[in-house]
């Protein structure tokens, strides 16, 4: 009974003035500052005005109620959109608490209002939390998605002569991404009929066993094959590191520059590269 | 009676393209006739080509190591063309370097890589 | 580490050669619905054929079950490999690289082993041996 009062009272404080959505939106357009235009905003805040007003309504005040999964739906899209768009976490939950401004107590407001308006205030508040984990979720979502993105981008097969294809490398190598570039690597010997393979490692600044194994499998199915590789670019810290780990590379051939490792593959396939004009 | 896997000659070369899914049995059939082959044709190299193949296991790879020894021993070269990159990333991983045998990206390169070792060896003799 | 089955399991009796290369193909079918690469699906295939073989030639024939499965979202073909045969008497040994009580290289169940993501082994002398793999996609 006092329940369904306290609700009702909180949906009144909410809906008591036409006014109180026009005045939200313009509390929020101030604060997002025009990066999202006028319509999209009345439209997302009508909708969620509304959603609040039944849940209110319907659920009182426990927001992970049922009677709330509009409400949070709303709140998940809203968080997403901003966190697309590139607005902070501080702006998107803003979006509720700017509400908390419109239906704020005045002088003349009772008792009775003004508990109310901190009921809805600690209600706001916790949905104001809510959109911000929705917001870190998406990104989250966001991070990995270019991080698989950038994981195609840095694996680049060049084909450097008339079948020499090399792949510099540049990043932290992992295991995974290892396995990606070997297989890209292969099938573009197949791809172009390339018997000479170039892995440089010039730009990877840290080498460990695993991805030292992947390397080692790589040249050894090139070979398998019918195609040669050969490693460039070592720096001297991993050269040690790859010793001290008791990996070797005895059985491949390494160069110190992409450069010297062309210069060789060229000879190794009869062509010489000064004969076409090049630096020598 | 299993299927046996053709083995054509173009002129001094022995040509084995595997087409077929292959049955263990087929497997030892093909390593008997390869030796038949060279020892009644004469031949001077031979081209397994395994572009078709989808795996090879230990089994299958073993034969590619005899076959290649078994010809060697009748003075006659192996080049194994064709393997597929996720056969031979598989190859690696169970362990199977296929040492002693030769290869070759393609049928051509396969065929030229005989051309140039038989004139290499016979600059020597 | 519960494994949910997708599908009804299929089973391949293992009694002869060519039962090892249906074996190969119902795997390399079910590899192919669960959108294994085409890398898992030749690691996985290979595994197979190895386990299978294994299981003709050293557990006297036997049987292959297979299915697809999903796990925490993302699926995966798992197959298991039986025979009533005499059973490995040393795990240990029969896992170790070039250990071969047959005639092949002894690359069989230490490769199958590393082609696979999950591996399993149970073998009891006299009663048979049941090997246990699953591949999951990537």
């Amino acid at each position: 009974m006092a329940a369904a009062e306290s609700s009702e009272r909180l949906v009144r404080l909410l809906t008591h003035d036409s006014e109180i959505l026009d005045r939200w939106v313009e509390a929020v357009a101030e604060i997002l500052r025009g990066r999202i235009s006028r319509a999209e905003l009345e439209r997302e805040l009508t909708d969620l005005y509304q959603a609040l007003g039944q849940a209110l309504r319907e659920g009182g005040l426990n927001w992970r109620a049922e009677e709330y999964s509009e409400v949070r739906a709303l709140l998940v899209e809203l968080s997403r959109n901003r966190a697309q768009h590139g607005f902070t976490p501080t702006e998107t939950a803003t979006s509720l608490f700017a509400c908390k401004d419109v239906v704020a107590p005045t002088a003349t407001s009772s008792a009775e209002d003004i508990s109310a308006y901190l009921q809805l205030g600690r209600l706001l508040d916790a949905l104001g939390l809510f959109t911000i984990e929705a917001y870190a979720r998406t990104r989250e979502e966001i991070i990995s998605a270019q991080a698989e993105q950038l994981l195609e981008l840095s694996t680049p097969v060049v084909k450097l002569w008339e079948g020499v294809v090399a792949v510099p490398l540049v990043g932290t190598l992992d295991s995974a991404r290892t396995q990606i570039v070997m297989e890209k690597l292969l099938q573009s010997l197949v791809d172009s009929e390339s018997e000479q393979a170039i892995i440089d490692i010039t730009g990877v600044p840290a080498v460990d066993t695993e991805v030292a194994q992947h390397l080692l499998k790589t040249v050894v199915a090139a070979r398998l094959m019918g195609a040669e590789c050969t490693i460039s670019g070592i720096r001297p810290q991993i050269a040690q590191t790859l010793v001290a780990l008791g990996v070797r590379f005895d059985d491949i051939v390494t160069k110190a520059t992409l450069a010297d490792a062309l210069r060789y593959v060229l000879r190794r396939i009869g062509t010489e590269p000064a004969a076409t004009g090049g630096p020598k | 009676m299993t299927d046996r896997v053709p083995i054509l000659k173009l002129g001094r070369v022995l040509l084995v393209s595997i087409q077929i899914d292959l049955e263990d049995q087929t497997v030892l059939d093909l390593q008997d006739d390869l030796a038949e082959r060279i020892v009644t044709t004469g031949a001077i190299g031979v081209v397994i080509d395994i572009t078709a193949l989808e795996i090879v296991d230990s089994f299958v790879g073993r034969m590619l190591a005899n076959a290649a020894a078994i010809s060697r021993m009748l003075d006659a070269e192996t080049v194994v063309v064709g393997m597929r990159p996720a056969v031979a990333i598989t190859l690696v991983e169970l362990g199977l370097s296929l040492g002693g045998v030769r290869t070759a990206l393609t049928l051509e390169k396969g065929l030229a890589l005989l051309e140039r070792g038989r004139a290499t060896s016979a600059d020597r003799g | 580490m519960t494994r949910l089955a997708e599908d009804v399991e299929q089973t391949v009796p293992i009694v002869s050669n060519d039962d090892v290369v249906r074996a190969r193909q119902l795997v390399r079918t079910l590899a192919q619905q669960c959108g294994l690469s085409l890398v898992d699906q030749t690691k996985l295939v290979t595994a197979a054929s190895e386990l299978a073989r294994n299981t003709l030639v050293y557990g006297g024939g036997g049987a292959m079950h297979c299915a697809t499965v999903r796990r925490d979202g993302r699926r995966g073909v798992h197959a298991v490999f039986e025979d009533s045969g005499p059973g490995i008497p040393d795990l240990d040994l029969a896992l170790t690289d070039g250990w071969t009580s047959g005639g092949g290289l002894g690359l069989g169940l230490s490769g199958a082993r590393r082609l696979v993501d999950d591996f399993e082994l149970d073998s009891r002398t006299g009663v048979g041996t049941k090997v246990s793999v699953t591949k999951w996609a990537r």
